[in-house]
């Protein structure tokens, strides 16, 4: 699917003599008075694919269709540690309309996967390890047969001792779950199931500790929250004559599945051809693979194009989820509100296999602190591999733990010092030059206490509005809503703030680089730019930003975004807040080396014609080569004529730096983005039932390359953040069963759960990242959480130190 | 089984139909309108909302024998649907959607033939609703717009200026994983204001 988006362009028409002298070509000509392209950069252009996605033609993975097509389906594991004894397959492959069934013994190349570690069995290898690990596949000729010959495989198991904890998974006997580790990490873990160990020591805590007046300390508990993106796992494996295979597939990044599904399927990379289809939706769920690899194997054993699409119960178990975490913090403040140090202790649990753990460890440590300047800190940040439900990326990766206890903790110093909480905040707010706890001092814009000054500021949301707003009372806008359980007996308000750091792109020394391809041509004389990128587009609207940077940089109205596909190199990850700085940087910096061969063009066709050939600074702006002054000197398709220019060029931020292991010292993150909330909310003390009202936000964003599309993501991250902090969490039984894998038992917010969200954006140019931007997807995800559940707090005096708070945390009953 | 039922305007008819199959998977996998969306097939998220006889409902929680002669509109269907509305087939704009009226619900006859259709290249038609929720922002991933384009059609069809209450009350069965809803509720505001704006340009 080509979208191509097109913005009209008025060009003033004031026409224009030109120079003409002899030369050796004709001179440039139908030349106006330059007029900027309208729909570049900080415009609030509209998505290319919106009118495709409103009248239902947009093709999501689980959309596609292919004459022959099968349908896969996967058999899971009922147990979450258990020996597989024995594997009976033939009442299934009896069943009519079944074409293949695959268990790991019919694996052709390859057994194991992972994006970090190659921890993770294609289909399980004699043992499983989490409830709903994959066992076998089957392919059938509808999705219900395929379904019930699956429910034909006879799998006998064996229990084993489960690993649910840090208690059991650390203890001297406890069950090793991945004795042959061979990862970087292993090495260094004090036991083997720990997946990874990253301290961060700076300055002297023993000393700061002394000098505290007050220490503060507590304990916090965050629950598993899911992405529940709305498009389930799916895509479409078609076998080709050359024996390799073409997947249409839902994903964060193409290359990074690719390098994992080349060497299960024993090919070559070039014989696996992916091209991206519609996402429903990611938030970190899609950067692992799911039935990528199924499929393909599928296809490639029965020759046909297979299709695996999950329902939502098997999406619960088909992608990872966010770490649940136990945290131990510590202060020490001094008697006039300055921070002295920190201790503190953040376990996550990584589940079964380590997906992204290491990495959510390496943030979780080193965004412990919070953006506060503290110099003296001793902090432990460990993933354990357990028996529980796999978990990596998630919206915040880390850093959505950390800022949960942090904001907490500030809530408890301000009350111990008897200070406002946003002005004891505001008085230990880092700044730029703030050295991080790492040791990397913070060199763009940090503005922690404008944020909150912002929040702080909005105007607040009518009190009581049941009584005090007459006829225009709306029972709906009470805690518990449309269920009409009370009109304002027992209901109280509270009001909470927080505020949050995060990460933008990859960290640690990662080399976080990106690739994009643009051509320029003259179709029937307009100048059309191509841009080609494998950027998983997953509705955060990046291709609407690419046409636009091509449209700042290249100077033309039309812009084609071309099918992301592992045809051009790669573009990273969807994740880490990372896409419009590093693929939106790439394609400028490729639109940037088409520009200049635009000009070198355009002087060996018509630079004897004027002089600013040669002396002025050049320009492409309105489908012209334009100087400075705004003096038009040749129109794009006179200089490009049948000539089309293409390009494609890698682009790099600067280096990181992994952290130290002992002390987790080191330049380690390419950009800090920092957002902050005001939550207020209405509580039913009698039900524990939690109204928020609204939701502020405050977000530095460097540049709005899109306004529109920055609120929305800012609204969005917001609202997953509501979610962790009142309803949000995946239940995992003692018996490591996952007891709420349906939209049923699993809640996120609908629209009436959600308020009003007001956002004020600020931009302060971070002269490192294209444009000055600053990531935007993640922070606003951060803080939401603690701003709700001090709001909680506020209103109802109770401590809650665990997400979500549930109606039962709140009447103790 | 064959079951015959009528999806947006046109008689259509689904052979080799599995008695357990719902109706979405028979638009999706069949009809070949993969419009409405499988977010949840559990009846909860309201991805696969359509108008079944003229009622908002999950085509995943319909059994496909239950759409027997019945009227379908989905998605794919929403522009002709609001236009055909707006021609006066609703002429009141507030035709509700009650049990009643329900019942007698029949799909307006497809357009004739030799009627203009929307080609490649060319601006598409949209329903007023559709136009509303590209130009807020109300577009993210998209997975849940279809079915909030129906639910939302619905309420504007039968409440022409609903108030923010109406819209969250009437949307609650949409989930978004996406947008936080703002933008939503924009949309539908500023579909609901530019339908005032052009009746009373109409002096109605």
């Amino acid at each position: 699917m080509h979208t191509t988006d097109t913005t009209t362009a008025r060009d003033t028409t004031t026409a224009r003599d030109t120079t003409v002298t002899r030369a050796p070509g004709p001179a440039p000509a139908g030349l106006t008075q330059n007029s900027a392209v309208r729909g570049g950069i900080g415009e609030s252009t509209l998505r290319p694919d919106g009118t495709l996605k409103v009248t239902g033609e947009f093709a999501y993975a689980s959309d596609l269709w292919h004459e022959d097509m099968l349908w896969g389906f996967t058999l899971r594991s009922p147990h979450a540690h258990a020996r597989i004894t024995s594997v009976d397959v033939s009442e299934a492959l009896r069943t009519p309309g079944v074409y293949a069934v695959m268990t790991h013994d019919d694996l052709p190349a390859a057994t194991r996967y992972g994006l970090e570690f190659t921890d993770t069995p294609v289909l399980a290898d004699g043992v499983v390890r989490y409830h709903g690990e994959p066992v076998a596949l089957v392919a059938a000729d509808h999705p219900e047969t395929a379904r019930r010959a699956a429910a034909r495989i006879h799998v006998d198991y064996d229990p084993l001792p489960l690993v649910v904890d840090e208690a059991t998974a650390l203890a001297d006997d406890a069950p090793v779950l991945h004795p042959d580790r061979d990862d970087h990490h292993a090495p260094y873990v004090p036991h083997p199931n720990m997946v990874h160990r990253q301290p961060i020591k700076r300055g002297d805590v023993a000393a700061a500790e002394a000098l505290a007046d007050v220490v503060v300390s507590g304990e916090y508990e965050v629950g598993m929250q899911d992405q529940a993106f709305l498009g389930p796992e799916s895509g479409l494996a078609v076998p080709a004559e050359d024996g390799g295979v073409d997947l249409y597939i839902a994903t964060q990044w193409l290359h990074a599945d690719l390098r994992q599904i080349a060497p299960v399927l024993g090919l070559p990379e070039d014989k696996v051809r992916m091209t991206l289809s519609g996402v429903g939706g990611a938030f970190g769920g899609r950067e692992d693979l799911s039935m990528q690899a199924h499929a393909c194997l599928l296809a490639l054993r029965t020759g046909k194009p297979v299709k695996i699409v999950y329902n939502r119960f098997e999406s619960f178990f088909g992608h990872v989820h966010r770490h649940p975490a136990k945290l131990w913090y510590e202060h020490g403040a001094t008697r006039d509100g300055r921070l002295v140090h920190l201790k503190a202790r953040i376990v996550l649990d990584g589940g079964a296999y380590a997906s992204s753990s290491a990495a959510v460890v390496g943030n979780a440590a080193s965004l412990s602190v919070g953006p506060y300047a503290v110099d003296n800190v001793d902090v432990e940040a460990v993933a354990l591999y357990t028996n529980n439900p796999p978990c990596g990326a998630m919206r915040g990766f880390g850093a959505v733990q950390a800022c949960f206890a942090y904001e907490a903790q500030m809530d408890k110093v301000a009350a111990e010092l008897g200070m406002d909480p946003v002005e004891f905040r505001q008085l230990n707010a880092m700044t730029q030059g703030t050295a991080m706890p790492t040791g990397q001092v913070v060199d763009s814009p940090a503005p922690v206490a404008e944020l909150l000054r912002r929040v702080k500021a909005m105007p607040m949301p009518p009190a009581r509005q049941w009584e005090s707003a007459g006829e225009g009372a709306d029972i709906r806008a009470l805690p518990g809503g449309l269920s009409n359980t009370t009109h304002g007996e027992g209901v109280v308000r509270g009001v909470g703030y927080a505020v949050g750091i995060k990460n933008v792109g990859f960290s640690e020394g990662f080399d976080d680089y990106s690739t994009a391809r643009v051509r320029l041509e003259s179709v029937g004389g307009e100048p059309v730019a191509t841009v080609h990128t494998a950027m998983a587009e997953v509705g955060q609207g990046g291709v609407t930003v690419h046409a636009q940077i091509a449209r700042t940089e290249l100077g033309v109205t039309q812009v084609t975004i071309h099918p992301a596909d592992t045809r051009v190199g790669s573009a990273g990850s969807t994740s880490a807040s990372r896409q419009t700085y590093v693929t939106g940087g790439a394609v400028k910096n490729s639109c940037e080396a088409v520009r200049e061969r635009v000009l070198e063009m355009g002087r060996r066709k018509f630079g004897s014609h004027h002089p600013a050939w040669a002396t002025a600074e050049l320009r492409l702006e309105g489908g012209k080569v334009v100087t400075d002054g705004g003096e038009a000197l040749a129109g794009l398709a006179d200089v490009l004529e049948d000539e089309a220019i293409d390009i494609e060029l890698e682009w790099r931020h600067r280096p990181t730096q992994a952290l130290d292991r002992q002390t987790g010292q080191g330049f380690g993150h390419v950009q800090y983005s920092f957002a902050a909330h005001r939550a207020v909310v209405e509580v039913d003390t009698e039900l524990g039932l939690v109204k928020v009202i609204e939701l502020a936000c405050a977000q530095d964003v460097g540049k709005a390359l899109n306004p529109l599309s920055v609120i929305g993501q800012i609204q969005g991250g917001t609202t997953q953040g509501l979610g962790l902090a009142v309803m949000e969490e995946i239940v995992v039984a003692e018996d490591g069963r996952v007891r709420n894998p349906s939209f049923t038992d699993y809640l996120i917010p609908t629209i009436l759960d959600t308020p009003s969200i007001p956002v004020d954006v600020l931009e302060l140019a971070d002269d490192n990242a294209p444009y000055g931007l600053r990531g935007v997807g993640e922070a606003p995800t951060l803080s939401s959480t603690p701003a709700v559940v001090a709001a909680v707090r506020d209103a109802t005096g109770l401590a809650l130190s665990r997400v979500p708070v549930r109606p039962e945390h709140i009447t103790g009953t | 089984m064959r079951v015959n039922l009528t999806v947006n305007g046109r008689p259509q008819q689904a052979d080799d139909v599995w008695e357990g199959e719902s109706l979405l998977y028979v638009l999706r996998e069949r009809l070949g309108l993969p419009g409405s969306k499988n977010a949840c097939e559990q009846g909860e998220c309201g991805s696969c909302t359509v108008r079944l006889d003229g009622v908002p409902v999950c085509s995943c929680l319909v059994a496909a024998g239950q759409a027997e002669g019945r009227d379908v509109v989905t998605v794919e269907g929403l522009a002709v649907h609001a236009e055909q509305r707006a021609a006066g087939a609703c002429g009141t704009g507030t035709c509700g959607t009650g049990l009643d009226e329900a019942r007698r619900w029949q799909a307006l006859p497809p357009p004739a033939e030799g009627a203009p259709a929307a080609q490649p290249g060319q601006p598409v038609a949209l329903a007023p609703i559709q136009q509303a929720f590209i130009d807020a922002g109300a577009v993210q991933c998209g997975f849940c717009t279809p079915g909030l384009l129906v639910a939302a059609d619905e309420l504007l069809e039968r409440n022409a200026d609903p108030s923010d209450a109406d819209i969250r009350e009437a949307l609650s069965g949409n989930l978004c994983r996406c947008t936080g809803y703002e933008k939503i509720l924009d949309a539908v505001r500023l579909a609901a204001a530019r339908a005032q704006a052009a009746t009373a340009g109409q002096g109605a």
